[in-house]
């Protein structure tokens, strides 16, 4: 096997919360809690989780948008912690990421054209502003926008179609991974389709690899190969899709799996249905975080001890007390 | 039906493309008319006592305060002289130092908000405890206080005229840039952590980048608008300064000196003290319009 | 049916003015909410469902917006010429709603209780402490644990999903006849989604309360409603039972609204492309002459862009308008 493109190891990312009108307190959320995963070139992992589960902030930890706390991230090689400036500038071109909200993701003031020529200049790629236009018409060209769209503002667009200028930025340096922090969730459903549609279209033909994000596990199914489960900042499963799917082991998975609402009327499945909300991330439970919501704990050790991953099959890692 | 390949191309392309900032600005009708009052009076200051040139200050006992008639378009003061001469020669201080007293202003308020906005941390805070504390002092001692520290000393490097005019426009754009600079910080703090800004920083783009590029672009709206006020007040506080002997020496006839020495007289003479006034009503609000208008031609997504 | 439906809208065009011309968001709606129902209005974002739900009570800004003409009739009256004031008797009392945001809608300034009893007392003409009884016991209802005691909470010591059980007890406090439920869900994580949908599902049996949803996800409506009104660009493009709509849609659209839905395959998914529906929605200030979808449909033909076709009805439960499509189950 060659080595995975992106390996992370116990990343970890912590925010501290001030307390009071001179609080120095030592409370913090633990937003990311020792995660680890790989990622193959060429390939797709699928994050899930729902909000505050600290699945953004993993995406954005890697491309050190934000600083982790603690852990490693290793990119083609390179540790992505350890880099310098130009390292790290460097590592732009490498890693891209595509937004939620293609209404708050562009530049309102900036044309379509300078928005992805951007991208080029700062990295020097090209070589004139011609050539550099020459490149943008591609570009729009390849996400399925008219090069003359380049002249127009973000606001002439329907959301769909930002979301294909948010990717033409994103592939304008040329990256080898993409951060895909849900990039269909704020569309409508047959746009969201398309927009799947364009993305895997260009991972076949350019060989990216993504980190594709989501809140629930119904679209990462069409793009992932291996798929990773949150839940309050720690990565509860790992596996490949079908394993995922087809036999899920931590029951927060199951629960995820049996709350999608199934488009065939009649066929009322039983849900695995959980009781309460979700905790709030500042004050989680002990031991296993998903303990106080969970419909098959018995062991006393699930209140007290965080557990650990334990494969469980084939390339099939869960962190459960009760299972694997 | 269009082939598969170009099953996303779209509809964009059959509507008209978006306005230039120019024509954004040429719809907006009142900035337009604003624009054209405030080349006039500009053009009118300028070039006007080159046209009317009847002394200042040629005294004409006989005329005193004499209403409009053809030999004094404006009507005269208290010692018969000339106002429409008085307004278009004073009319150069005071716009001068309108605009002059707005760009120290709206200058030193972007430059604090923009750093105090984009610094995190101690930085942040003693330059917003610097703005509490230009806020809460007092201006009129203040500006008094400086004047008479610093009025004979710059008298003496740069001359009378100029020295005065320096100080004046430092102490009154100096004194006002506190809310500017808050908005300016206010703005920053939210555009920065907008997904535009994230996306630049993700491409790799400077510090300076994100800034000149992605957040004053999108932060410029209400400083604009905060700078035209700043002009209506800058040109006030000169007429305050004036009135209290701190100014340009008594015998400068800007527009807030003439309003000062004609209130006394507004009973009698009313005339004396309503041309100043519009001319600088007139400043004032065509000031705003243009703001008004250069505010909407900034932004690509105002269609109107 | 021979006696009156709960409401009915009869060809609703609501419309507003705008910088650049009338943007006509409702282009002729009708349809008919039973008793005791669900009818889910579905379609995506600026397809009119949501104006066409806050015209019945009149919760569209007027100016700019404006019902230009057509019928609502609640229980036989019609609604649209019934001043303000006759309108709040009415709201909350017969008609209620809920919003898509839980966090925008509660006052954070008073207490959930304080906010349910208030509306209580206005419309039921309870006193002071039955309102509250009457609060508590709403709120036990929508399934806040320890009701009695988090009667007096605020709005921000709630999560979002318990946010949204206490607007739902509050619509629901004055039995109000018909429930507008506007994208109830939409802002929840899945988990709580799939509770809120089985309360509402639960309420809705025991006070007998009929519910309009409004909601773009297909699999919510083959959940939770009954029938089912698709929308698009103003117009119904289809209505029928569920199952029906689900076993053989007719309209293009619905076909691959449908169609687009990702489906759970055991993770075989990742090699398959997503049927999609080519195009995007059209400029609401355009108005063409004929179907509002041919530009995107696959069926289209030179008849569809001359005229707006009449709706057909398969059988007395579905009826859809297209010129060339019949019903037929999709393939797998």
């Amino acid at each position: 096997m060659t080595a995975p493109l992106l390996s992370v190891r116990d990343l970890s990312k912590s925010f501290p919360i001030q307390a009071g009108l001179f609080g120095r307190s030592k409370l913090a959320v633990h937003a990311v809690d020792r995660v680890s995963f790989d990622l193959r070139a060429g390939q797709t992992l699928g994050v899930v989780g729902e909000s505050g589960c600290g699945k953004s902030t993993t995406g954005r930890c890697i491309l050190r948008l934000i600083e982790p706390t603690g852990g490693s991230v290793t990119f083609d090689g390179k540790d992505v912690r350890a880099l310098d400036g130009a390292g790290q500038q460097a590592l732009r071109r490498d890693m891209q990421i595509i937004f939620q909200d293609p209404f708050a993701s562009l530049n309102p003031r900036m044309t379509i054209g300078a928005i992805i020529a951007e991208a080029m200049t700062i990295h020097g790629l090209g070589r004139d502003a011609a050539d550099r236009r020459v490149r943008v018409a591609a570009l729009l060209d390849r996400v399925g926008l008219k090069p003359e769209h380049m002249r127009r503002y973000p606001h002439e667009f329907s959301g769909g179609q930002r979301q294909r200028v948010g990717i033409a930025r994103a592939l304008a340096v040329e990256p080898k991974l993409i951060i895909c922090d849900e990039p269909v969730s704020a569309l409508d459903v047959s746009v969201q389709a398309q927009v799947v549609n364009l993305l895997k279209d260009l991972q076949d033909d350019l060989g990216l690899a993504y980190m594709f994000i989501a809140h629930d596990l119904s679209v990462v199914e069409n793009v992932s190969d291996r798929i990773a489960v949150m839940y309050l900042g720690r990565v509860v499963e790992i596996a490949d899709a079908s394993a995922l799917y087809a036999g899920p082991q931590h029951p927060y998975t199951e629960a995820l799996l049996s709350a999608i609402p199934v488009p065939e009327p009649g066929r009322h499945k039983v849900r695995r249905k959980l009781s309460g909300e979700l905790p709030n991330p500042i004050n989680p439970p002990t031991g296993c975080h998903f303990h106080s919501r969970c419909p098959i704990r018995k062991l006393p050790l699930c209140a007290t001890e965080r557990p650990e991953m334990k494969p469980c099959g084939q390339g099939h890692m869960v962190a459960c007390h009760m299972r694997g | 039906m269009a082939g598969p390949s170009h099953q996303t191309t779209l509809t964009v392309a059959d509507e008209p493309r978006a306005p230039t900032s120019w024509q954004r600005f040429r719809k907006h009708r009142m900035a337009v008319v604003g624009t054209v009052v405030l080349g006039l009076l500009v053009a009118l200051v300028l070039l006007g006592p080159l046209i009317w040139n009847v002394p200042i200050d040629k005294i004409d006992f006989r005329a005193r305060l004499a209403m409009p008639s053809a030999a004094h378009p404006l009507g005269t003061d208290d010692l018969g002289q000339d106002l429409l001469a008085r307004l278009l020669y004073g009319g150069r201080v005071s716009l001068a130092v309108g605009f002059a007293a707005m760009l120290v202003a709206v200058v030193i308020g972007t430059l604090v908000g923009a750093v105090a906005g984009m610094s995190r941390g101690p930085l942040d805070a003693f330059l917003m405890w610097l703005t509490d504390l230009f806020l809460a002092l007092p201006t009129l001692p203040l500006l008094l206080l400086i004047i008479y520290l610093f009025r004979d000393a710059l008298k003496g490097l740069v001359g009378p005229e100029v020295g005065v005019f320096v100080l004046i426009i430092a102490v009154v754009g100096g004194l006002r840039w506190m809310p500017v600079a808050r908005l300016v910080r206010a703005q920053f703090l939210t555009i920065r952590e907008r997904e535009f800004v994230e996306a630049a920083r993700a491409l790799g783009a400077s510090r300076l980048r994100q800034v000149v590029l992605h957040i004053l672009p999108n932060a410029l709206g209400p400083v604009i608008v905060a700078g035209t006020i700043s002009v209506a007040e800058a040109i006030i506080a000169e007429s305050t300064l004036s009135f209290l002997g701190l100014g340009f020496p008594p015998d400068t006839p800007t527009w807030g000196r003439i309003l000062f020495d004609a209130k006394d007289f507004l009973s009698i003479a009313p005339h004396w003290a309503l041309f100043p006034g519009l001319a600088i009503f007139l400043t004032v609000l065509s000031i705003n319009f243009i703001g008004d208008g250069l505010r909407d031609a900034l932004d690509p997504r105002k269609v109107r | 049916m021979t006696t009156t439906p709960l409401l009915e809208i009869r060809d609703l065009h609501t419309g507003f003015h705008t910088d650049e011309g009338l943007v006509r968001s409702v282009r002729g709606v009708s349809l008919t909410v039973a008793r005791g129902e669900t009818l889910a209005l579905v379609g995506e974002s600026g397809c009119g469902k949501s104006v066409t739900a806050h015209s019945v009570l009149k919760l569209i800004p007027m100016p700019p917006g404006q019902i230009t003409s057509g019928q609502i009739l609640w229980q036989g009256r019609d609604l649209v010429p019934l001043s303000i004031r006759e309108m709040n008797r009415i709201r909350a009392r017969e008609i209620a709603i809920v919003f898509q945001e839980p966090m925008t809608a509660l006052n954070p300034v008073y207490s959930v209780g304080e906010q349910i009893a208030e509306v209580v007392r206005q419309h039921m003409g309870l006193g002071r402490r039955a309102a509250v009884d009457r609060a508590v016991e709403m709120l036990d209802m929508v399934g806040i644990p320890d009701a009695r005691r988090r009667v007096g909470d605020y709005p921000h010591q709630f999560s979002g999903g318990m946010r949204q059980r206490v607007m739902i007890a509050m619509a629901l406090a004055c039995e109000p006849k018909l429930l507008i439920a506007d994208e109830p869900t939409t802002a929840l994580d899945v988990t709580i989604q799939a509770q809120i949908l089985d309360m509402l599902q639960d309420m809705k049996e025991r006070l007998g309360t009929a519910i309009l949803l409004i909601t773009h996800d297909m699999g919510v409506v083959a959940e939770t409603a009954e029938r089912a009104v698709v929308m698009y660009a103003g117009r119904v493009v289809e209505e029928g039972t569920v199952d029906r709509l689900f076993s053989a849609p007719a309209h293009p659209y619905t076909r691959g609204l449908i169609r687009s839905i990702p489906r759970l395959d055991g993770g075989q998914g990742r090699h398959k492309r997503l049927d999609t529906i080519a195009g995007s929605i059209p400029s609401q200030y355009a108005n063409p002459p004929g179907c509002r979808f041919a530009p995107r449909c696959p069926l289209a033909q030179a008849d569809c862009l001359a005229a707006q076709p009449p709706m057909t009805s398969p059988s007395a439960d579905h009826h859809f308008a297209c010129f060339h499509s019949v019903p037929e189950a999709i393939a797998p």
